[in-house]
This record gives C-alpha cells, structure tokens and sequence, in this order.
C-alpha cells in the first residue's frame, strides 16, 4: 500500500465550493485506483462548516486547521500551515483544485517540500501498473501524458472540471482540528482589498445569442462586420482574453476564467482558438457554432458545428444571407 | 532600479503542429517560435519601471539555442544585455528544475526586481517566477495586472488578478518576483534603431557548470515530470463539419440558427 491521497480543499466564506468537491472526488478515485486511503484538509478562519461537510463524504479523515491569519488568502499563510502538515504526513499525493489561488502558491509549496509539482492534471490512467497523468499543451492543441519520477510527495493541481464534484461518495469521516503555527510568520504579502476589474457592467449572463471573438479578428478596426452579426442576432458581443488584452474590446465584455461564465442557447465562436481558459467560461452553451481557420484549434472539441475559413469572409456572407432572409 | 526579466521562446500561436516521430514531443522543423505572450508585457513592464527609476533591464533566458533570437528581441526592445541559459544539460526540465538555474544566474547579477510572464504557452506550468522568488527567499505574485512602486522603492503594490472578474490589491516588500498577465500595458514595437543596437549588445552565456548547483537538481535530471507522448485531445462529441464555399456556409448556418437553435425571428 501506498501513501496516502491528500486533497486540500479550497472554500470561500467557510463553505465548500464545487472545485473543493471537485479535489475530494479526484482523491476518492486515485485513492481507489492505488488500494489507499484519502484524506481531506481544509484551512481558513471559520471554516468548521467546512469540516462538517467533509466529514459527510467517504474519507479516512478530515483535517480542519483554523487560523485567524488564514482569513484572507496569502502565500506565506497558506505554505506555513500546509507545508508541516504534508511533512508530517508523508502522503504519496497532494491534490488541489487548479484555481487562481493554488497557482499563486503551489510551486513555492513544491519546492518548500522538495516535493513533484503537477499542474493542471486533466485526469489520471494506469498503464503498465504505472500511474500516467493527462495535462494539456500547446494552449490545449495537444494533451501530453506524463509520468512522475523521483522521491517524495507530488503536488496535483487539478482542471475544473476534470473530476466531476458529484461523483464524491458519501460516507462518514472522523475530524481532527490541527494547530497551525503562524504567529510571527511572513505572509509575504498585505492585502489591502479586493474589487471588481472591470469599470463597465455589462451583463453577459442573460444573453441567448452571444457572438464572441477570439485573436483572428486580427484588430479592432476589423470588428465592424462582426458587430453587424451582433446587431443582425439580436445578440452581445463577446471577447477572449486576448482581444481584451489588445485594447480591442473593453474586459466588461470577457469570456472565461477571469471574465464573466455564460450559458447562451448559441454561442457564435470567431477567431478564438479555445484556451482553456476561455472553454471554463461558455462550454455551458447550447449550441456552438466556431470558425477557425486552424482545423486542429480546441474550440472544435466543443463545437456543435465546425467551419475551417476565415471568418473575415464567412461572417460578411452571414450577415448578407441574415438580410436576404429578413427581407425575405 | 535593477531589473531582470525572464522570457522564453515558444511556438508561434497560430503553428500547425505535428508530432514527432518518437511521440514524445512536437515536431519544431518548420515551426515559427515566438516570444512568450505574458512575456512581451513583462519586458514592457520593466522598461517602464527602468525608465521611470532610471535603471536598467537585464533579459534572462533559459532554452535551446533557437531561443537567442527571442533574447535579441528583448534586446531590440531595450534591455541593455541579456544572460542565456543553453546548455543542454539545463534544458527539458519541470518548473522546479527551470527556476532553480534561473535564480541562480539572477542571484550572480543582483538586482531589485524580478518579472516574468504569468505562464508560457507551450508547457503552461505558470510556476516558474514563483520558484525563482522560493529559490532567493523573496516574495512574489502571479497573475499581476498593476504594479505601483512605493516612493521609497520599498515596496509595490501588486494588483492580480482573481476568478469572476474580480481583481485583488496588495502591498509587497522589495525586492519580488512578479508574474505578469496579459494586458497589463500595450508592448512597444522594436525600432529599426533598437534592432541595430541589439546587435552590439552583450548577451552572456551561463553554462551548467557556472550556476555552482547539483547537475543532478538541474534540466531533465533535475525534473520530477516527464513527458511520456502527446498526442491530439479526444473529443467528448464529434464536431459536425460544415463546408463549402462562404455563401453556401453562410446558408447551412442560417438554416441551422433557424431550425435548431431557434434564435432568427
């Protein structure tokens, strides 16, 4: 028997999330492809609530640490609660949910331990009586799989998504508070405040149509057909990240990750090539419908409907068939 | 102020990519390498921050030879010289085993500030500033969409961004690494000036045997992740192909917007 999986859960205002769920469900299913046991750890101030929620799911333990410096988020916290603790317990993996939050600290958690560090896993499979775990490449374009080599612990950050939270099996598990030592620790960094990015408030989230844009609109002075379609739909425009990086479209208008999650009856992807990133934020869709010039872009793994061309001649032909058809 | 900036060289976005023969990577013959997207607004950023202090910016890079040409580029934008890692020995390694050679050249030079992009686009741990700041005890923060310096040069406040459109503030102790995302400024074109200049400037060579670390800790050795294959992603539904000429592709999508998806009035 190996050591044990170790999930460290993320929470908000003392509560689980689904990426928290999410974490759980990766440790039952590894713990049960390599015959041991999982344990869950949660951190925070307030965060009981938490416990008790874990404590209903199919563990071999809970671990609550509370801390009054662990209210809001920082590295120095989070590595010194954490970093004893997988000491301690010598587990064989540690996974987390791949969040903002655990990418900031991960790394320096990996090292602090001289520990592996895997991000963004998308899944794990045994070949060989060896364990392989799956991570994208190349902006998603290709999945690599890869192998773990050394001794010690290895740290998992997991993709939303890749393990879904309602897969967690229900069971009963015993809690144990653990004292964290942080009086007089380096947070390494004073929070000061937390608020909204973007100025505008554009609310995405009702659209039924959206038509969204990606890098191959190629700059701002080509959106003009595009926000004809979107005229034409009835529809709100919509950006990736890096159009909104280029100035092109305002971020009130961002889709995916750091932006707004939409759901619409059909989301119209143009140009856009299907980061991860921008997937989180409308895979909920209806119906996609993408144009890339790139046949192999990962927007094509979630699209409905799929067209090799550039939208610089198929969305001025959109808009004429739209006319002819409303004149019809 | 002293500041050293981390790039890397990547494919281009918009490449075709093939596998190689033995699966275990891309095929890079014939393959168009860029400089790191978050990478380009980090060499920005710390020319901003060197012509506003009055200091210099210095281009670190760790990769195979290819990559001297990304260096130049930063050059051309204006660092004042650069150090390259191409050793092969150091090369192929995880976040961890990268990080560690890169703060060791660092360390060798001394300066006030770190800066990187916040992930590459080939690999995408979005971990090796923040080794780099473990490595020489620092603070850091990924994922920094602002960057205020302090008056006295003590201190910056940071602000990164978080999920769901939110950005959170914070004040961090000098010197840091920060790990920069995209957007954070509008990165300049190199001048045919600039270009010129690059050519006479320094770009040093560090090779494995400088960095006074284990050969062991470093590259490929050094790396607790390997690359078995790659291979395409598999689909959870087939994509449905629609050809043809714009106009006949322009008609099936109307058809498909009026009879399936029911959004024309």
């Amino acid at each position: 028997m190996s050591g044990q999986i170790w999930a460290v859960v993320q929470q908000k205002d003392g509560r689980l999330q689904r990426a928290g769920r999410e974490t759980v469900a990766a440790a039952q299913a590894l713990a049960r492809e390599l015959g041991t046991t999982a344990v869950a750890v949660v951190l925070g101030d307030g965060v009981a609530g938490a416990g008790s929620e874990l404590a209903g799911m199919a563990l071999a333990g809970v671990r609550v640490v509370e801390h009054s410096r662990l209210g809001a988020y920082t590295p120095g916290g989070y590595l010194a609660a954490l970093a004893p603790l997988i000491r301690a317990g010598a587990p064989a993996y540690v996974l987390f949910a791949h969040t903002y939050q655990t990418v900031d600290y991960l790394p320096r958690l990996a090292q602090e331990l001289d520990a592996g560090l895997l991000p963004e896993a998308l899944g794990f499979q045994k070949v060989d009586g060896e364990l392989r775990w799956t991570r994208p490449v190349l902006g998603g374009k290709l999945h690599a799989q890869v192998r773990t080599v050394g001794e010690g612990p290895v740290l998992v950050s997991l993709q939303s998504g890749a393990f879904p939270a309602d897969a967690v099996q229900a069971g009963s598990a015993p809690v144990e508070q653990v004292a964290a030592a942080l009086d007089g620790v380096d947070l390494q960094r004073e929070v000061l405040g937390i608020e909204s990015a973007a100025e505008g408030t554009v609310d995405l989230t009702k659209a039924e149509v959206i038509v969204g844009v990606g890098r191959g609109i190629g700059g701002q002075e080509k959106l003009g057909p595009v926000e004809e379609l979107t005229r034409l739909l009835g529809a709100e425009l919509a950006a990736s990240r890096p159009v909104v990086d280029s100035g092109w479209l305002p971020r009130e208008r961002q889709v995916g990750s750091s932006g707004q999650t939409v759901a619409p009856k059909l989301y119209l992807a143009l140009g856009i090539s299907g980061a991860i990133q921008h997937l989180v934020g409308m895979k909920g869709s209806g119906m996609v419908i993408a144009v890339n010039k790139d046949a192999s872009a990962p927007i094509f793994k979630i699209a409905t409907y799929g067209v090799v061309g550039d939208l610089h001649e198929v969305v001025p032909a959109l808009n004429q068939a739209l006319q002819q058809r409303a004149a019809g | 102020m002293k500041i050293a900036v981390c790039v890397k060289q990547v494919p281009d976005a918009e490449a075709r990519l093939r596998i190689r023969g033995d699966g275990a990577w891309i095929e890079e013959e014939g393959v168009t390498f860029v400089l790191n997207e978050t990478d380009t607004y980090a060499v920005e950023e710390a020319l901003q921050i060197a012509e506003r202090t009055g200091g210099e910016v210095i281009a670190f890079c760790l990769g195979p030879e290819r990559a001297r040409e990304a260096v130049r580029k930063v050059l051309a934008l204006g660092a004042a010289r650069a150090v390259f890692l191409s050793e092969p020995a150091l090369l192929g390694g995880d976040a961890l085993a990268t990080g560690r050679a890169l703060a060791a050249a660092i360390r060798a030079e001394g300066v006030d500030l770190v800066l990187t992009g916040s992930a590459s686009t080939d690999l995408g741990f979005a971990a090796t500033g923040s080794v780099i700041a473990g490595e020489l005890g620092w603070p850091h923060a990924w994922l920094v969409v602002g960057v205020e310096l302090a008056e006295d040069r003590k201190s910056v406040r940071v602000t990164r961004e978080m999920e769901s459109g939110m950005n959170e503030s914070s004040r961090i102790a000098l010197p840091a690494v920060l790990q920069v995302q995209g957007g954070i400024n509008q990165p300049r074109y190199a001048s045919l000036k600039g270009i010129m200049a690059a050519k006479r400037k320094e770009i040093r060579d560090v090779a494995a045997g400088d960095l006074g670390i284990d050969p062991s800790r470093l590259g490929r050795a050094g790396s607790r992740l390997e690359t078995v294959s790659v291979a395409l992603p598999v689909s959870g539904r087939e994509v449905e192909w629609i050809e043809g000429d714009a106009a006949a592709v322009a008609a099936a999508l109307v058809t498909k917007l009026e009879q399936e998806a029911k959004v024309l009035r």
